[in-house]
């Protein structure tokens, strides 16, 4: 949870939610990104 | 037989040592020269930086692997380039100087066909009164620093324990410092090493950097599609820090460390300081000062280096206004305009000009990033130049192997902690490494490889490519299959 200060440097940018957090740390979840991502790595590698 | 010689054993030097290696035949001769006996994946030097792993974890000796893959190793520094040879020798060569034990100092001449320069980044600690571990700031850009920096970071969590209040910067200690990305890294990984060891409420961690936004990296930031939105990387990292609960400075220029202050100078002219008792400060970085003689002995660095350091390739050096930069004017191959057999890679190339808008405040400092170049280009360059100089010696009709940075994707795997569960990073993908926003007029890059996020994939990510680059760095069976 992140105490914002109204009008100072914190209060303006975006925090997730609690589901963006947890979705972050989610084994399931994570494992699907994981080979998203090493897909998405490797076609980038590819094109050199 | 062809006698290659390569300058430096970094992720560049090393990449196409092997590459060239595996395409020679042993008859022709490839040398490396570096002064360190060992090879360290630096990118995991953050993770010593916070005690999460140990030198001999990042490094190994290389003198085995050249061994085994037939390639001389003489660990040495380089010190002059003589490319027309001198009075008494006809071919090029290199003059070296050991740092190898018991030969420490002694000097060689090293003949070469083909020269590729590999040497990396100094670490211009020298450029900002006080920064520096010799003085008054800590670094994680050797495994060295690193190791020191760990080791102080566990004495402040042991005052904390004790119940006192410290303040930690972390960020860039010039105006002109790139590998905004490492700090980055390491700013999140301290956070989140000072949870684990329940004192994260007696810590105070302020980013420090010349970045003009948070986010900017040296690359002008990246646009990228979050959340139903094409939104600028400047959010993203926002969110993070506060997400992370980190105050940031930016757009400062370094001018003094002092044992527990940092002064700066911003943008806007305004000068600040900073109280601190913990400060991880990244130096900027110049060419390692090699020099270059023609066959009379006369000085010509400056005919093959560009000012700061850096060797001149096939890039456009013609100084122009932002407005005018063009991603043409990248180099391509990585040869020297006046030395055909001389190719420079990494960090090593200078570059045309920087990727982040050159700024100046109303003093006249300048305070904006220079360009990165990162592990993975400076991996592929070091192979295309290898294959290039390959089908040089064996004669082949072909033109030079092309790698331009602005036709070069890059995957930059940041930690923000570590732990198999709980650990996360920032994954980020771009492509070109140089905008192009002729070509891609609402974001500067394919908006469909230019993507990042943040989770527990980013950590394994980058864990495994610890183990996948040392692999491959051992040149162990089927190493070539790693990419670059
Ligand atoms: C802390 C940190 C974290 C990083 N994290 C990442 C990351 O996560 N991902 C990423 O892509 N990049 C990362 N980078 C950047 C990456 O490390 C560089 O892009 C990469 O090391 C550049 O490779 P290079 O071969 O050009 O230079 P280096 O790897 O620095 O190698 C230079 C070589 O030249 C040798 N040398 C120096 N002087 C001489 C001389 N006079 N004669 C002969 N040899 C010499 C050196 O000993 C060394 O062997 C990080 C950098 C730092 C500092």
């Amino acid at each position: 949870m992140v105490k914002r200060n109204p009008y100072e440097q914190n209060y303006y940018p975006p925090v997730p939610t609690k589901l963006t957090r947890w979705s972050r740390v989610s084994l399931l979840w994570q494992s699907f990104r994981f080979i998203v991502l090493n897909i998405k790595i490797l076609r980038m590698v590819r094109k050199h | 037989m062809a006698k290659l010689v390569i300058l430096g054993a970094g992720i560049a030097g090393h990449t196409a040592a092997l590459h060239a290696r595996r395409k020679l035949g042993r008859e022709h001769e490839i040398i490396v020269i570096a002064p360190n006996s060992k090879w360290n994946w630096i990118p995991s030097n953050i993770w010593v930086g916070v005690g999460w792993m140990k030198p001999e974890q990042v490094t190994f000796e290389l003198a085995p692997v050249y061994k085994k893959q037939h390639i001389t190793f003489k660990q040495a520094r380089a010190v002059s380039i003589h490319p027309q040879g001198d009075s008494s020798h006809a071919q090029p060569f290199v003059s070296i100087e050991y740092t190898l034990p018991g030969k420490a100092g002694q000097t060689e001449q090293v003949a070469y066909d083909y020269l590729i320069n590999a040497t990396g980044p100094k670490l211009n600690f020298a450029a900002t009164e006080g920064l520096g571990p010799e003085k008054n700031s800590l670094s994680v850009c050797t495994y060295g620093h690193a190791e020191q920096t760990a080791g102080i970071l566990k004495e402040h969590i042991e005052r904390m324990k004790k119940g006192e209040h410290l303040k930690f910067v972390v960020g860039t200690g010039h105006g002109m410092c790139t590998c905004q990305g490492a700090a980055f890294e390491y700013i999140f990984n301290l956070e989140f090493e000072l949870q684990k060891a329940g004192v994260r409420d007696k810590a105070t961690i302020t980013w420090l950097s010349n970045e003009v936004e948070l986010g900017d990296f040296g690359i002008g930031g990246m646009l990228l599609k979050r959340g139903g939105y094409i939104t600028h990387s400047r959010i993203f990292a926002e969110s993070l820090f506060t997400e992370r609960g980190l105050d940031w400075i930016t757009q400062a220029h370094v001018t003094k460390v002092e044992k527990n202050r940092t002064h700066y100078e911003l943008l806007n002219g305004e000068t600040g300081t900073i109280e601190h008792d913990f400060a991880m400060l990244l130096p900027p970085f110049s060419g390692v000062g090699l020099k270059a003689f023609d066959k009379e002995g006369t000085d010509i660095t400056s005919d093959l280096f560009a000012a700061n350091g850096f060797m001149k390739v096939d890039a456009d050096y013609t100084p122009k206004p932002y407005d005018q930069w063009k991603p043409s004017d990248w180099p391509k191959t990585y040869q020297n305009p006046l030395y055909k057999n001389i190719f420079a890679v990494g960090i090593a190339f200078a570059p045309p000009h920087g990727i982040s808008k050159p700024m100046k405040n109303p003093n006249g400092t300048p305070i904006n990033p220079t360009p990165p170049r990162t592990g993975m280009p400076s991996g592929v360059m070091g192979r295309i130049v290898a294959y290039s100089i390959v089908d040089l010696i064996k004669s082949r009709n072909k033109p030079l192997r092309e790698a331009s940075m602005a036709n070069m994707g890059a995957a930059c795997i940041a930690s923000a902690g570590a732990g198999l569960f709980n650990g996360s990073g920032v994954s980020m993908t771009m492509y070109p490494i140089i905008p192009d926003f002729d070509k891609y007029p609402e974001t500067g890059r394919d908006i469909k490889y230019t993507t990042g996020e943040i989770g527990l994939a980013g950590h394994w990510i980058k864990h495994a490519l610890h183990y996948a680059f040392i692999y491959k760095a051992k040149a162990l069976p089927l190493w070539m299959a790693v990419p670059e």
